[in-house]
């Protein structure tokens, strides 16, 4: 599928396809940011699947991945573009040593595409092999400093970036943007307003089975059931860093890996490690925490069925 | 079968532009704007374009691209879903529109709103209503100013008590004045220099080009260096009434000097007022902290305020390489209950933790209680911060290069 979907449904079937499970309300989101052609901004806690959807999106609408991955002093030379200094040096020599060309020649020649290294942000603006705009995934935009979010602006709202020695390059179809943040700080308001925002959430029980069941296929559905129980009641405590999603589905698959067929104290304090990420957290929840938290999941299982 | 459905609801769409929906959609965000969310005419426009493009056929796909729009932090979803309800269900206009114009209609009953915030009820009041109640509401705070410990008690206990009043008009003017030269972090940017340690490239070519061939300029260039953020927590408990009003002003300083500056306040829970001492005037600043803050002059519990800012907080205004500054006296209600883990997260999560305690000042302090004997061990400077002087000194010690982590305190952990 290479067209743009052209209705919320369309967009879930969509993703659905790319094995990505999502709320109607993030699938509107999305498509109203690819229909109207804006980049999509998106804000959640670390592990929810914001930087999948941008991967799920070019997968599934065949389209070619664009990351950019955000860290402080991110600069243009290593987002935007970079002359390729080397090879302008060379030029020069050969230009000196034969001598048949002037000086305005040789200044055209040096800063012309030829010698232009494009970094992700300029090879957005450019369609792929197949003619269609790229999907462009702006990673955890919070990383990097305020300086470079003002110039994203002129990317983000024109798709276009402005070289002084060639002049300006616009996109003939914008690509789809995806912004994400994790929140480590306020991104300007002046981003913001240029974008659609979506607050991912953790996903309730029901949704957290269908991932699961979608990401780690073949596992017994009363292992699943107790997995996302025992994160969903791991969420509601009061917990430095709460497990996301990928840290359900990391754990799972360590208790594939261990052939558990049950939930049990033991299994689980040897293997919270990968479900938290604080020493302080695990420390919180190993022995009898964990037990406690482990009887009261299985009884609710227990009642519920 | 979506594609067949599209077509009729832009029509119906088209039929009714200029006339309900599109004016509803405008007022709806007049609403949102009223109730303080950043509602300007180009969202208004976007709005109307993303219901035209989902249509009005499904009362979420309706909520949720116009949530798109409008809202764009994750704090102002509960102002919109209020509103929203309200608004969409009050007016009837959707159901009545698509009632008339479509035969069959997926709608979901409105949910049960809970109690919608005060913010929103004023904004859904027509002007005249609303200048009444402000009205209303000021009576109210000047009863209550009469009668309990409120703003204007607030103001005299935040006096700084021994100090005569144009004492106090000079110190605040000195603080006025100060700067917080915190020695600057490298950062990962370029600024074209003399000395000659990295080379510039591009700049080394343009020069080239304009000097025509021969030999090549070489021109250089060095790190650009940037004040790191400083985050201040500052304890307002009763202990502390007398210094906090020459605190306010010290900080009031700080935030207009330069960005990234971060400022809390915490007495029994803690209060984020960056955005109140961002005001240039000292006394509108005042003013609005003094009416959003309401544990003034009260008990501390310094645990569970760094817990909540360590869980909601740290992660957001600590990033970057920042400094932190903790102004408190140490002396907790809780009895350092819960405080040293806290600490202890609180130091690894910045560059450079100081503490300024007012009590200091006293030539034999000894850190007894169980608060400062909590906090002692996860600071990397221990400072007093009693008067003009001792600010004078902070200043200049944070203008120093930092040293080690805890270099400043070996001779404070010797005492306890």
């Amino acid at each position: 599928m290479t067209a743009l979907p052209q209705s919320v449904d369309t967009v879930l079937e969509c993703l659905t396809q790319g094995r990505y499970v999502a709320d109607r309300s993030l699938a509107t989101a999305l498509f109203l940011a690819l229909k109207l052609h804006r980049p999509l901004f998106l804000e959640g806690e670390a592990g929810v699947g914001k930087t999948e959807i941008g991967k799920v999106l070019s997968e599934t609408l065949g389209r070619r991945l664009i990351r950019l991955q955000c860290y402080e002093g991110l600069d243009v030379a290593s987002a935007v573009y970079e002359w390729n200094y080397s090879l302008q040096m060379i030029e020069i020599r050969i230009a000196e040593a034969t001598g048949d060309r002037d000086r305005s020649a040789i200044e055209e020649g040096i800063f012309s595409e030829r010698f232009l290294i494009k970094r992700p942000l300029l090879q957005a603006l450019e369609p792929d092999v197949s003619g269609l705009a790229p999907v462009l995934l702006i990673d955890e935009l919070d990383r990097t400093d305020e300086p470079f979010e003002a110039f994203l602006l002129e990317v983000l709202s024109d798709f276009q970036v402005t070289i002084p020695e060639i002049g300006t390059v616009k996109a003939k179809e914008p690509p789809i943007v995806i912004i994400t943040s994790n929140r480590t700080r306020e991104i300007h308001d002046a981003i913001k307003r240029r974008c659609f925002y979506f607050w991912i959430d953790y996903p309730d029980a029901r949704r957290e089975r269908e991932i699961i069941a979608m990401k780690v296929p073949g596992v017994a559905e009363a292992l699943t059931r107790q997995i996302v129980a025992f994160v969903q009641a791991l969420r509601k405590k009061d917990l430095f860093k709460l497990p996301g999603v990928a840290e359900t589905i990391d754990w799972t698959n360590a208790l594939v890996q261990l052939d558990k067929i049950d939930l049990d104290p033991e299994t689980i304090n040897s293997t919270l490690g990968v479900l938290l990420k604080y020493q302080d957290d695990i420390e919180k929840i190993r022995g009898s925490e964990a037990a406690q938290l482990l009887t009261q999941v299985k009884t609710e299982l227990a009642a519920s069925r | 079968m979506a594609e067949e459905r599209r077509p009729s609801a832009l029509e119906i769409l088209d039929r009714l532009e200029g006339s309900k929906l599109v004016a509803n959609i405008m007022h709806f965000g007049r609403v949102l704007r009223a109730a303080g969310l950043p509602v300007g005419p180009g969202k208004v426009i976007d709005a109307v374009a993303s219901v035209r493009e989902v249509g009005v056929t499904n009362r979420r796909d309706f909520y949720w691209a116009l949530h798109a729009v409008f809202v764009n932090r994750r704090d102002q979803h509960d102002l919109f879903d209020q509103a929203f309800h309200i608004f969409w269900r009050d007016p009837k206009i959707l159901e009545r529109m698509m009632g008339i114009l479509l035969p069959e209609v997926i709608t979901e009953p409105p949910p049960e709103t809970m109690q919608p915030s005060r913010r929103l009820i004023e904004a859904m009041q027509p002007k005249g209503a609303d200048a009444e109640s402000e009205k209303e509401r000021e009576e109210e705070i000047e009863f209550d100013a009469a009668m309990t410990a409120s703003a204007s008690e607030v103001l005299q206990t935040m006096d700084f008590e021994e100090m005569s009043a144009d004492e106090v008009a000079r110190a605040k003017a000195q603080i006025a004045r100060m700067r917080l030269p915190i020695a600057e972090i490298p950062t990962r940017r370029f600024a074209a220099s003399h000395r000659r340690q990295r080379i510039d490239m591009r700049r080394t070519l343009r020069a080239a080009m304009r000097q025509g061939c021969g030999a090549i300029p070489i021109v250089f260039r060095k790190r650009r260096t940037r004040p790191p953020p400083v985050v201040i927590l500052c304890d307002i408990s009763g202990s502390m009434a007398r210094y906090t009003r020459m605190f306010l002003h010290f900080m009031h300083t700080l935030t207009n000097d330069r960005d990234r500056v971060h400022t809390f306040l915490f007495g029994t829970r803690l209060t984020n007022v960056t955005r109140h001492l961002r005001h240039k005037d000292i006394d509108v600043a005042l003013s609005h902290v003094a009416t959003t803050v309401e544990d003034w002059s009260g008990g501390t519990r310094i645990g569970e305020c760094l817990k909540s800012f360590n869980q909601h907080w740290s992660r957001r205004v600590l990033g970057q390489g920042a400094v932190l500054i903790l102004i408190s006296d140490g002396l907790d209600r809780d009895a350092g209950r819960g405080l040293a883990d806290e600490m202890d997260r609180l130091h690894k999560s910045c560059r450079r933790l100081i503490w300024l305690n007012p009590l200091l000042r006293f030539e034999g302090f000894e850190p007894k209680s169980q608060g400062i004997r909590a906090i002692l061990p996860f600071v990397d400077e221990f400072r007093p911060v009693h008067n003009i002087q001792s600010l004078d000194a902070l200043i200049n010690a944070l203008s120093r290069p930092a040293g080690r982590r805890k270099e400043g305190i070996g001779e404070w952990l010797k005492a306890m």
